[in-house]
């Protein structure tokens, strides 16, 4: 009988790697968190860099099975990586690796990838690195409200697959409602997007 | 295999499974006047009498349904048809989601309210008695047992107060029944709903109890069950829920003392493990339910780690149903979100053995131990 989800991930969730039990114990010259326990998860991830390139990389988490199996893979998907190109790791990338992920536990997986740009962000921060973080284009689509495109690809990953559901997560819409149009078409834009992660 | 998911379904009993069985070949439809149906008909017409005994009724104030969600919907659709702009909704806040969210589907056309409970998961009689004085014919519908942590109501009270305000009162019975004594002449409620596959019947076979002949269908077609219930009957399903019953009944008192015992194993074996909170008031509630909070770590993955040692729970962490929210229940008395998804189930059947629950504890050990020592928060 099939587990739940893939072997690889099941495998991960039993070994999961580099996990730091002890923060002390690890040597880090960057951390980031992100999550929040109220909503079920949160993740901290420690890497330690040697000439802009991740030599170690560590983790703590409270989450599910996909968030812990993710984020081991993602631990060592990022060693002898740049931190320019793990900045650039997507949840796509880690889903894939992971021989897919169900549709409703790609917010899990998304966890590991955002502290770890979070750590990035902290390294060339404490560092002085030269690194130009290409920050996403954010724009905003909802004028009245400030909703912007991330907020939308956010509440896609949060379930969001009809304008309704999109509008109780970001209120977008709701004041002159001229963005309708155009806030379908992103949602459907990040769907499709979604989906591809997913399978 | 270690099954401790018996509030979710039980596994059919041998005895049970032997009058299946002997049922298939009974083909006949019962609704036909010759042979083979008159034979079926009085196979169903026994099982219906066994669930009457069992909870005082009289024969014919009970109904078959397909299950608990179609009996729970039947009653909530049937009060606002016959009320309608004058009908009210109140229910507890928690109660299972076929009332729960049948109620959310009616608030668009009608006014639906929200009973709250306390820290144990209680209903708070004030809180009732403030949202009846409305002048609205209400219909209240409130849970016996709770199926997530395992708290039983005082039924009693809560009908005798109801009454005072001419309220309609509908009783969830499907986590109750077989695991405290009903009494529905005693209670006096309108309205209580029942499911097989909880006390080892099959799937897809559920009743309801009336006072009153008074329910508006939700399924028309024949004149089957009183014509309040169309569709050719659920023999096997029948049969089966009566034969289940009628050794339920049999069995009480064995159900009960055996399903305390092990309870109170388990909590003794959880307990030892630090920061654990239970979410069970244990002294008014159905016996074979524990739910506990593990501080610092999320519940499907505790879920998941026992599944792969054979162990099977449930939790009311977002995760396992791909929902954000944790439990409403959970929520409902006042734990905090991160208690809520740290959350597991534990509900004991007939079949499960102290050397279970000692390998079950002997395993969490080690699991709530592994997942603190990646946990972010603990």
């Amino acid at each position: 009988m099939n587990w739940l989800y893939s072997d690889i991930v099941k495998e991960h969730f039993i070994n999961p790697r580099n996990i730091l039990i002890n923060e002390k114990d690890f040597d880090y010259d960057a951390k980031g968190e992100v999550g929040n326990i109220k909503c079920g998860d949160q993740m901290v991830m420690y890497i330690k860099v040697r000439d802009n390139i991740i030599v170690d990389c560590r983790w703590r988490t409270y989450g599910c099975a996909s968030a812990i199996a993710s984020t081991s893979m993602l631990s060592e998907a990022v060693k002898g990586m740049s931190i320019e190109d793990a900045y650039n790791i997507t949840p796509k990338d880690i889903a894939k690796k992971l021989g897919g992920l169900p549709e409703n536990k790609i917010h899990c997986s998304v966890l590991g990838d955002k502290a770890l740009k979070e750590a990035i962000k902290n390294y060339v921060k404490t560092h002085g690195v030269s690194f130009n973080i290409k920050e996403e284009e954010n724009k905003v689509v909802c004028k009245c409200i400030g909703v912007t495109e991330k907020d939308i690809e956010e509440a896609v990953l949060e379930g969001a697959r009809d304008y309704q559901r999109l509008q109780e997560i970001t209120k977008i819409g709701t004041v002159c409602g001229k963005c309708k149009d155009e806030a379908i078409k992103k949602m459907e834009f990040y769907i499709d997007r979604f989906k591809m992660i997913s399978h | 295999m270690i099954y401790l998911d018996n509030n979710a379904t039980t596994p059919i009993l041998p005895e049970v499974k032997e009058e299946i069985i002997k049922t298939i070949d009974f083909y006949g439809n019962p609704s036909s006047l010759h042979q083979l149906g008159r034979e079926v008909r009085e196979r169903i017409e026994g099982a219906r009498a066994k669930i009457a005994k069992f909870i005082n009724s009289g024969k014919d104030n009970i109904i078959f349904t397909s299950g608990g969600s179609e009996a729970n919907n039947t009653v909530l659709n049937s009060f606002v048809r016959k009320y309608k702009d004058k009908a009210k909704i109140l229910v507890s806040k928690i109660e299972h989601s076929s009332v729960l969210e049948h109620a959310k589907f009616l608030s668009r056309e009608y006014e639906v309210d929200y009973i709250e409970v306390d820290s144990k998961g209680k209903i708070i009689l004030e809180d009732i008695e403030k949202k009846l004085k409305t002048g609205k014919k209400t219909l209240i519908s409130v849970m016996i047992a709770n199926n997530e942590i395992g708290i039983v109501q005082d039924m009693k009270e809560i009908i005798n107060l109801s009454r005072k305000y001419g309220a309609v009162i509908h009783s969830d019975a499907v986590q109750a029944f077989g695991k405290i004594k009903i009494d529905v002449e005693e209670l006096d409620v309108d309205y209580m709903t029942f499911s097989g596959h909880k006390i080892n019947a099959p799937k897809g076979i559920g009743a309801i109890y009336f006072k009153n002949k008074d329910i508006i269908p939700l399924i028309h077609g024949g004149h089957q069950e009183m014509g309040l219930r169309s569709g050719t009957e659920n023999t096997i399903g029948i049969i089966a829920f009566g034969k289940a019953v009628e050794i339920r009944e049999r069995d009480f008192d064995f159900y009960i003392k055996k399903t305390s015992a092990l309870r109170e194993r388990l909590i003794k074996g959880i307990t030892e493990i630090p920061d654990v909170i239970v979410n069970t008031d244990l002294k008014n509630s159905v016996p074979n339910t524990l739910n506990v909070s593990f501080k610092g770590v999320e519940g499907e993955s505790i879920m998941l780690y026992l599944d792969l040692e054979g162990i099977e729970v449930s939790t009311g962490s977002a995760c396992s149903s791909g929902e954000l929210e944790p439990s409403h229940v959970l929520l409902a008395i006042g734990r905090e979100p991160e208690l809520a998804h740290g959350s597991i189930r534990f509900s004991l059947g007939l079949q499960n053995t102290e050397e279970e629950i000692d390998y079950t504890v002997e395993k969490l050990k080690n699991i709530i131990s592994k997942l603190r020592q990646m946990s972010t928060v603990y």
